[in-house]
């Protein structure tokens, strides 16, 4: 990918709220949570919108290591890989149930599924059919307004 | 959009005077109806019309007929017979045969406007095989930049020139200029092959007029030509982008050495083509490798703007910095104008060429059993030597030095001025077309040409002529279709074609995944 600074943001909170939204919505029942449909959505929500805001904050470290590379890219494994470093941190705030909003602390186990299946389904998102609907994308940096 | 569509009152050969240009037109800028009514040169009314017929016209088209123009509306001229002929010959006589792999990103399809799926994607898929992706996974990281063959790339934009129709928009001919209308639009003049029409000229009248014609030509450099003129000898100095097997089957015949001039991926390809026969062939060619300019490290302005480089070479995956094609330099450049474009393109120009593991370890190899060895260093004289061989005299970093060799392959040159190209020539002289910092043909950012404007007509143009404007990539598959975007864009803010925004964009695609003709 060939991000700009804007791009990038515009791509997380466009693809998270989209992509990761419809999947929480569709994963959450299956989810072992022990609470109620609106507690439990309520749980995954917050998760998914603590990855959203906190990657927002990551967008600026990743913007400044792009600056390091000549091509100015970000190559596909780096939006891959970086679930490591975002997992972790938000797995700190949701383990504990520190996390604001968060109705209830949530287990590991429903942590790494609800957040590697979304992070998964919006890299894959990201890496091709992106580029269907919004045919401008690719070459606005990653903008899409 | 459609009221634009005029339609077209038959083929060419309509035409019934013999008309030819007159000394009345050729000094007018600006031509009149009533001006080519008594040259009797007979009128074609066309909307669009794209000169060239090369891979720039190709996407271009492409993009307006997904954007709803129909062929009806569009006429490309041209004297190729399909738009990667010329294409199809320089990869091929530059050591890239349609098995051979591009210099050239997965997601840049000139077949698909959409990069999706991309060319690793469907290998993969036509190959069972996950190892594309996997390979573009781990790109540019743990593994070479995965390209696609060539064969794929042309294979791929026949379908799409058969689902668009392409063939039934070409028009053969040559273009001689085009020159804008009073009343609006210009005249394109185009001389068919002879006999293909009664008249020697017929002229295309349209609102929009498209020039993507390609590379004004490529000049070989003085020291060559001076050689081959003086000697008549064409066979042992060669440019790489000219046929030169004579050079590698003398060398399979009697052992020998070859001088290899220039720093970028042509230069690699023949290195590795060198290396191959010897290795394949058990010969024992020697090769003397001059860099103009010997990169021996990173090099640039600054920490944040560092290419890397060594053993002579500067390294980069494509032809520009990956983000000229819709990252961050795409950005910085569409902001800039004058010399401070023109310095930012000399920061991330120069010749260079991808460091590619094979390569490398082909050198790696060479270096250390001594048959390869690469310097800093010009010539400085050519002359015939014993047995067909070139005595060359070259100036190195070390001093003057001499070579017996039996061939030397010059992998530089100088791309032609813009002013080579006629259709170019004329609309810098008669069609209010100016240069950029670069000297090339100067576009906005819509890839319009400034100065040429017709109203309510347009006058675009992509590809090569136009390096150094607002966006770097434009002789790559990539930017030719970012300048497609741009001028459909362009179009469809004047009502000529359809927006593409999500729905139609999603609905055509589908078509293009289906194979629909449209």
């Amino acid at each position: 990918m060939l991000p700009t600074l804007n791009g990038r943001i515009q791509t997380r909170i466009f693809l998270l709220l989209v992509v990761g939204g419809i999947w929480t919505l569709l994963l959450t029942p299956m989810l072992p949570l022990g609470a109620s449909i609106g507690a439990a959505y309520g749980a995954t929500f917050v998760v998914l919108l603590t990855v959203l805001v906190l990657g927002i904050g990551w967008e600026f470290v990743y913007h400044l290591l792009q600056q390091f590379r000549w091509e100015k890219d970000w190559p596909t494994l780096f939006g891959l890989v970086t679930a490591v470093n975002e997992g972790f941190v938000v797995w700190l705030l949701v383990r504990d149930g520190s996390a604001p909003g968060l109705p209830f602390p949530v287990t590991t186990g429903v942590f790494l599924v609800q957040f590697l299946t979304t992070w998964l389904l919006v890299w894959l998102a990201a890496i091709g059919p992106m580029r269907v609907p919004f045919v401008h994308w690719r070459f606005r940096g990653g903008r899409l307004i | 959009m459609r009221d634009d569509t005029i339609p077209v009152p038959g083929a060419a050969d309509r035409a019934v005077a013999y008309g030819d240009l007159t000394d009345d037109l050729l000094r007018t800028d600006w031509w009149t109806d009533a001006m080519l009514a008594r040259a009797d040169i007979p009128v074609v009314d066309i909307p669009f019309v794209s000169i060239g017929g090369g891979i720039g016209s190709f996407v271009t088209v492409d993009y307006l007929r997904i954007c709803g123009v129909p062929p009806s509306a569009i006429r490309v001229f041209t004297q190729l017979d399909t738009p990667w002929e010329s294409y199809e010959y320089l990869t091929r006589v530059s050591q890239i045969p349609r098995g051979e792999r591009l210099r050239s990103d997965s997601a840049s399809c000139p077949d698909n406007i959409w990069g999706f799926p991309s060319y690793a994607l469907r290998e993969a898929m036509a190959t069972r095989s996950l190892k594309p992706l996997a390979h573009v996974l781990v790109e540019p990281i743990f593994d070479d930049y995965w390209t696609p063959k060539a064969g794929q790339a042309f294979d791929s934009m026949e379908q799409e020139y058969h689902r668009i129709r392409y063939p039934e928009m070409v028009v053969k001919g040559q273009v001689r200029m085009v020159r804008r209308r009073m009343g609006g639009g210009y005249f394109t003049i185009l001389t068919p092959p002879a006999g293909a029409t009664r008249t020697k000229r017929v002229a295309f009248r349209s609102r929009y007029v498209h020039v993507a014609v390609g590379y004004p030509g490529l000049k070989f450099l003085p020291d060559l030509m001076d050689y081959r003129e003086t000697y008549r000898d064409f066979g042992s100095v060669v440019n790489a982008y000219e046929p030169h097997e004579q050079i590698y089957e003398r060398l399979h015949r009697a052992p020998g050495t070859v001088l290899v001039r220039g720093g970028g991926i042509v230069a690699s390809r023949v290195l590795q083509r060198l290396i191959d026969d010897r290795d394949a062939r058990g010969l024992s060619t020697q090769i003397l490798h001059a860099f103009r300019t010997f990169v021996d490290g990173p090099h640039g302005p600054h920490a944040w703007m560092r290419r890397p480089g060594g053993d002579g070479w500067a390294y980069q995956g494509f032809n520009y910095p990956k983000s000229v094609w819709g990252g961050q330099l795409k950005a910085r450049m569409r902001k800039l104008d004058g010399q401070d474009r023109a310095a930012l393109y000399e920061v991330f120009g120069g010749t260079n060429t991808p460091k590619r593991r094979g390569w490398q370890a082909q050198m790696r190899r060479g270096r250390q059993e001594g048959w390869y060895r690469a310097f800093q260093g010009e010539i400085a004289t050519m002359e015939p030597g014993p047995q067909g061989t070139v005595q060359v005299q070259l100036k190195t970093a070390t001093g003057p030095a001499r070579a017996q060799v039996m061939g030397v392959i010059d992998c530089t040159g100088l791309e032609a001025d813009i002013r080579e190209h006629r259709v170019l020539a004329d609309l810098l002289d008669h069609g209010g077309a100016g240069r950029n910092p670069l000297r090339r043909l100067d576009v906005e950012r819509t890839f319009e040409v400034r100065g040429t404007r017709s109203e309510p007509g347009r006058l675009y143009a992509s590809g090569t002529a136009t390096l150094g404007g607002y966006f770097p990539g434009v002789d790559t598959f990539l930017g030719l279709q970012i300048a497609a975007q741009e001028i459909a864009d362009d179009l469809a803010a004047q009502g000529f074609c359809q927006a593409l925004g999500p729905v139609r964009s999603v609905n055509q695609w589908w078509k293009w995944v289906c194979g629909e003709r449209i």
